[in-house]
């Protein structure tokens, strides 16, 4: 067996591929080699280390030795100091911005501490479907001291202390939820668990139910015991069965082991958890409308107030939380108010998972620290942008959030800040947009998602965004005028203005948004009926390039439509009006000579 | 399994499962065991965690290394799924992404074979809520 | 009584606690534009779910626009309601609303009575900014009502009669966004639906996606027919609305002028349901006298409490739903049954014309009776009893067409011998009418002693459910009314599980009875209407010298020289029917 004694990492991202990791990685090998090291030490490629901004990234194990902005060149130095001599090279070191100290260990710096798993903290870590491996890393321990030690208004007050806000989008202080609804006086009162995740691209409440089903349900059982329900409720889309599986596996585990039903832990209190299947509409994360989908009524939101915790479901007071709110419950109990509201900003209270999607390097799911900039989400933990492709903008907040800029990029994320800045947090979708991406057709996009979603009760949502969407389409087909533009405004105003539920009412920021941040745009496909980005079939031309062009017919012999024609060795022609856009010809040419304008 | 009656049963169970995993990590026990953990949520089953996982199992029991593979939750690198943690005692924890059939028996024959890591490591770019 | 203090539009105003903003600036006269809002006070039927946004207004401190039907009032609120971001606001819905929907006013059922295009003119609107697709739903024919999809504007009035107020649950809203429309479950059929045709959709829908089957230009055709009798039957209720649809006060009553129009647009004879009501009140009467005799006299097996049967989309309503209970009502038929048939056998030998070539025709405050009489039950050899049956608002197009000035027409009396009738035939229009006609005659017939009072103010009223119990000399009669379905619903349940204090029970289907009909002139959400359509009803019967059914001496005479008796063997062939299990 061969026993490296040490282990070279050099970072295969593309960030960093891009500044020459695969030669410093041949160097170190040609290198040790020459040295006749290449039995003792390893050198292999890693993932992205998510610190792109200083690669490329070097790591020595099993010292944690981290050296950044590696070139080619440094490989012998590093070799000659580090690994002969035993030496850090300094001036690869880290450094930290503030204090200018050098860091030597990955875990000190505090690049590594811009991910905080709380929500997430057993997902990936814990066997989902072993309740002992969660009671094994303080699991239903929260339950306990809450049941044993605390009075339920204590246990509210701790989460007051704490800060949390709801994670589902609305941000309302969680504490305060319950305590309103702890003082409604009924005879049967509900814990809602709202898994109706519906954001595109958004899925931490999914992988939370897959990875750590217990938190939830420790949670859920914990306001029940504050607000004094002994009835628990999780509403969930159909089209997550894994989810549902091991939720109803972990449901039988606590209830085999005690943790739910009659007289949880000898305290008296008890608790039954049950699973409502939702049929996967948008709208039903709205919390009136979740309810009356559970009561087996239409989808559909109904105005504020009553709200849930005065008549809610079965017109009983129901406390309805996110599933990642849930999840962050367990550890505030065990681990203090002090301690969750030490992270985060002033206003918005601990951590927030955020679903990493678009043209992004690290597609993933994240947890940051509320207060994390944008920057810092993107290029340190997401890698940057794929193909070393231009930032354009982040799409924050789902279907209603806004397109931010690079302006907003050292923004720190809180719910207030992205309110402010015209999006907002929603449940954690986060979409990247690189210089490709038509920012009309974008606000297009998003717009389609809420017009098929609308549940249709209110004028403005039902028929303003199918308005607006046609404006959309008239100006990415090239068709719009000014006055287009200023209706899009007026409308999208009105429809906030006058919406029923936060779907109507969100529905126009990603129209707004984008015509604030990207006007010039909007005029280009009005005014020279130009898609700058390139991405509006309707307004782009595939031309051929006379220098360029070979008269090889590649292109021709693959026109579907006959649209090509020119003689053989002399350049070719397209004729637009028989040109559908495939772009056939432009993935075929091997000379470069068809250009879209 | 009988129920759970109280707080101290709660934590007296907890020790029990905490020292276990102990033993499994520390590795100065002759009980100590290869653990890969497959993260097996929907985004990482869409991507062939299940057939990873059954490989592992399968070629781990044939080539007779003492190895408990289990399945935990995501881990956040979807763009790298399937995502796999090797622990081998004694030694910090390492994660792979694009794990296929390929790169799991590279995996076996190199780093839990020769201690050689191979090519894909996913450096972990959290911290957990207890350090 | 906890009070409010707030301002609207800078008029500070006292309100007690838990009013709409709606409300409050109502009470100061400020009439904020609503369109799918409706509330028929006293009744406890309320629309307001806060769907069309067209009462939008601003509140300071607040980030977006109030619905003001939907928000309570709050200390300190200072509400503009007609600020510029509001009018914009509305406006803009308005204009949205109508980008989808089809622009066929000059030829639409409900122009000149449709809520939209009032608030179109109110608010005028002389361009739609943001036009674009319209909707387009398949036209849903049944017996009795059209529906138009493309012209619902999802108000949901329809919705909440039909679920909440008739406990019906045929009407809903399905799909999503844009293509969210009111209809039966999968797109399925009125006709196939349970259904009942009780028209109280029709009643209040704003706009013209929901109207009754228009029948005038068969009446119209057969009026003009050389070979034919046409003779006309009219509804107790239609007299005290009618007049509404030619400008005038609601609860003026038309008799008079209304059997004028009739005879002036070409009708044969004029004749009265209020005939036939009586005549429904010695058959349902003695059937009531029977069943409670034999119950007084210990049979255990009897069938009680009686339900009246006068009402078809009750008569539907518990064949779909309580198909168990089918024996329960009386076996009586409608009056317009009655008269049908007895005109087309008694009236029609008596005449010398064959029944083929006499058409009959009925106006109804009501859009199920159209149903009703194509009943196959109802037909002799395919030819029905009542030919067709117009609602009151199709009478008055009628008479629009026959170039009849309404107002102007004298008064005149219905033909005999099918037009002579009571006050107790007359009150057959209100909720409480049928029963009380009932008692009155069942009181004298049982113990053989005339009545000191005729007014039972104790079966009277608006509430959705009342009792009474009434003292037939010694023993204590029971008495319950519901109307509206949902009320009934909830007699039915008692009488299921078997704990119904009740020996008779007057059930309709209309909130406030057949003066509230689905076929009446629209009352826009105006429950006064309703209330004062009620006092005419009490007014006719009040002016009638005979008000009891069996002083009629044209019934008497048509059981002498026709029927022999109540309950004869002609009389169950003619003017009984039975139930079928719907279910």
């Amino acid at each position: 067996m061969t026993a490296y004694n040490t282990h070279i990492l050099v970072c295969g991202g593309t960030g960093c591929k891009a500044s020459e990791s695969e030669l410093i990685k041949l160097n170190f090998k040609n290198q040790l080699a020459e040295l006749g090291l290449d039995d003792d030490v390893q050198v292999i490629h890693t993932g992205c280390f998510g610190f792109c901004e200083k690669g490329p990234i070097v790591k020595i194990q099993p010292d944690n030795t981290f050296y950044v902005t590696v070139r080619p060149e440094d490989t012998k130095e590093i070799i000659e100091e580090h690994l002969i001599k035993g030496r850090k090279v300094e001036r690869l070191l880290y450094k930290n911005p503030k204090t200018q100290e050098q860091v030597t260990e990955s875990k000190n710096m505090d690049f590594y501490k811009k991910q905080v798993r709380v929500a997430l903290r057993n997902c990936g870590f814990i066997n989902p479907e072993n309740i002992e491996e969660y009671i094994g890393n303080d699991g239903y321990s929260a339950l306990g001291k809450c049941l044993e030690e605390y009075s339920p208004e204590e246990t509210i007050q701790v989460i007051k202390d704490s800060g949390l806000r709801g994670r589902g989008g609305g941000g309302f202080p969680t504490g305060l939820k319950w305590e309103i609804t702890r003082k409604v006086q009924a005879d049967q009162k509900y814990v809602v668990c709202n898994a109706d995740e519906g954001d595109p691209g958004a899925f931490m409440d999914r992988s939370i139910l897959e990875g750590d089903p217990h938190s939830v349900i420790e949670a859920m059982a914990i306001c029940g015991y504050c607000i004094g329900a002994s009835k628990g409720l999780v509403y969930i889309r159909a089209e997550y069965p894994l989810a549902i599986q091991r939720l109803k596996t972990a449901l039988a585990q606590a209830r085999e082991y005690g943790l739910l039903g009659e007289n949880v832990l000898g305290s008296g209190f008890g608790f039954e958890i049950e699973i409502r299947y939702g049929a996967g509409a948008f709208v039903c994360g709205e919390e009136t409308a979740l309810i009356h989908s559970m009561e087996g009524k239409r989808g559909e939101p109904t105005f504020k107030p009553p709200f849930p915790s005065e008549s809610g479901y079965m017109g009983k007071p129901t406390n309805v939380n996110n599933v990642e709110t849930f999840a962050n419950i367990p550890p505030i109990i065990n681990k203090g108010a002090a301690w969750f509201s030490s992270i985060g900003t002033e206003k918005s209270k601990g951590t927030k998972v955020f679903a990493l999607a678009g043209k992004i390097n690290n597609v993933g799911l994240i947890e940051v620290p509320m207060g994390t900039t944008l920057r810092e989400v993107i290029y340190d933990i997401g890698g940057g942008i794929k193909d070393g492709k231009k930032f354009k903008a982040v799409q924050t907040g789902g279907p209603s959030g806004g397109c931010l800029t690079t302006a907003f990029l050292d923004t720190p994320i809180d719910y207030d800040n992205l309110l402010a800045a015209g999006s907002m947090m929603g449940s954690g979708g986060m979409i990247v947009m690189d210089e490709d991406d038509c920012m009309v057709s974008i606000a297009k996009f998003y717009l389609e998602f809420t017009l098929d979603e609308s549940c249709g009760k209110c004028t403005p949502c039902r028929i303003g965004n199918k308005r607006l969407h046609e404006i959309l389409v008239k100006i990415t087909e090239g068709k719009g005028t000014r006055e287009d533009i200023d209706k899009l405004r007026m409308l999208s105003q009105v429809i906030k203005d006058t919406s029923l539920c936060g779907l109507g009412q969100t529905s126009p920021n990603p129209v707004l948004s984008t015509l604030d941040n990207f006007l010039h745009e909007y005029e280009a496909h009005v005014d020279s009926k130009k898609c700058p980005a390139g991405q509006c079939k309707a307004l782009m031309q595939y031309v051929i390039d006379d220098e360029k062009c070979t008269g090889c017919t590649l292109c021709f012999r693959n026109c579907p439509v006959g649209a090509i024609s020119g003689e053989k060795r002399s350049p070719h022609y397209i004729d637009q009006t028989l040109c559908i856009k495939c772009g056939v010809c432009f993935e075929k040419c091997k000379f470069d000579a068809i250009k879209i304008v | 399994m009988t129920k759970i009656k109280s707080l101290a049963d709660l934590k007296k169970l907890k020790d029990e499962v905490q020292s276990k995993i102990k033993l499994r990590e520390k590795g100065d026990h002759p009980e100590n065991l290869i653990q890969i953990k497959v993260s097996m949520a929907t985004c990482g089953i869409a991507s062939g965690a299940k057939d990873t996982m059954n490989f592992l199992i399968e070629e781990l029991d044939h080539q007779g290394i003492d190895a408990v593979v289990t399945q935990t939750g995501c881990m956040g690198y979807c763009y790298a799924e399937p995502t796999i943690e090797l622990l081998i005692p004694g030694q910090e924890p390492v994660i792979y992404g694009y794990v296929d059939k390929v790169k799991a028996r590279e995996i076996i024959d190199k780093h839990i074979k020769l201690n050689e890591m191979v090519d894909g490591i996913i450096p972990v770019t959290y911290k957990k809520i207890d350090e | 009584m906890e009070m409010i203090n707030l301002t609207i539009d800078n008029k500070p105003i006292v309100v007690k606690k838990g009013t709409t903003i709606l409300d409050a600036a109502s009470s100061i006269g400020i009439d904020i534009p609503t369109l799918c809002h409706m509330k028929l006070h006293d009744m406890n039927i309320e629309n307001k779910p806060g769907g069309c946004r067209v009462c939008v207004v601003e509140v300071k401190g607040r980030r977006n626009l109030a619905p003001a039907c939907c928000t309570e009032a709050t200390e300190g609120m200072e509400i503009n309601s007609h600020s510029l971001r509001a009018v914009n606001a509305r406006r803009t819905v308005v204009e949205l609303i109508l980008s989808d929907h089809p622009a066929d006013c000059l030829v639409c059922a409900k122009s000149g009575n449709c809520d939209l295009q009032d608030l179109a003119q109110h608010l005028g609107i002389r361009e739609i900014h943001y036009q674009g697709s319209q909707s387009h739903y398949r036209e849903d024919t049944s017996p009795a009502i059209i529906r138009e999809m493309d012209k619902c504007i999802l108000c949901r009035r329809c919705e909440m009669m039909c679920n909440e107020v008739q406990t019906v649950g045929v009407l809903s809203t399905i799909n999503r966004g844009f293509h969210s429309v009111v209809s039966p479950a999968f797109e399925m059929n009125l006709d196939h639906s349970t259904c009942t045709y009780c028209g109280q959709c029709v009643a209040v829908c704003p706009t013209g996606a929901l109207t009754e089957v228009d029948h005038t230009g068969a009446v119209i055709r057969a009026l003009s027919d050389p070979t034919k009798t046409v003779v006309v039957q009219t509804a107790p209720a239609v007299r005290a609305a009618l007049g509404e649809e030619f400008g005038m006060e609601p609860g003026t009553l038309v008799t008079g002028k209304m059997a004028a129009a009739l005879r002036r647009l070409g009708f044969d004879y004029v004749f009265d349901t209020d005939f036939a009501a009586d005549l429904t009140i010695m058959e349902e009467g003695t059937e009531l006298l029977g069943r409670l005799n034999k119950y007084l006299a210990g049979d255990k097996q009897v069938k009680l409490p009686i339900l009246t049967s006068c009402c078809p989309a009750w008569v539907k309503f518990f064949e779909h739903q309580f198909p168990e209970l089918k024996d329960i009502p009386s076996t009586a038929r409608s009056p317009q049954q009655m008269f049908g048939a007895i005109a087309k056998t008694y009236f029609a030998d008596k005449m010398n014309i064959k029944r083929d070539d006499l058409v009959v025709v009925s106006i109804m405050p009501c859009v199920a009776k159209k149903y009703e009489s194509g009943r196959d039950e109802f037909a002799v050899n395919g030819n029905p009893d009542v030919d067709y049956a117009l609602t009151t608002r199709e009478l008055a197009h009628l008479i629009n067409l026959g170039n009849i000035d309404f107002k102007s027409l004298p008064n005149e009396e219905f033909d005999n011998p099918l037009g002579e009738s009571t006050g107790a035939g007359v009150i057959f229009g209100t909720t409480g009418g049928v029963i009380e006609a009932a008692v009155r005659t069942a009181y004298e017939v049982q113990t053989g002693k005339a009545l000191k009072r005729l007014d039972f103010e104790e079966l009277r009223g608006m509430e959705g459910l009342r009792k009474a119990t009434i003292d037939f000399d010694g023993t204590l009669i029971h008495i319950g009314i519901a109307h509206g379905l949902g009320n009934a619903r909830k007699l039915l349940e008692e009488i299921k599980a078997g704990h119904s204090e009740f020996h008779a029970i007057e059930i309709m289907s209309c909130p406030g009875g057949c003066i509230g009909g689905g076929g009446q002139p629209y009352h826009h959400g105006d429950v006064e209407i309703l209330k004062k359509r009620q006092r005419a009803i009490y007014a006719e019967d009040k002016n009638k010298v005979l008000r009891k059914s069996h002083e009629n001496p044209y019934i008497l005479k048509l059981y002498e020289e026709f029927l022999g008796e109540p309950l004869s063997e002609k009389a169950h062939h003619l003017l009984h029917t039975q139930y079928f299990d719907r279910s």
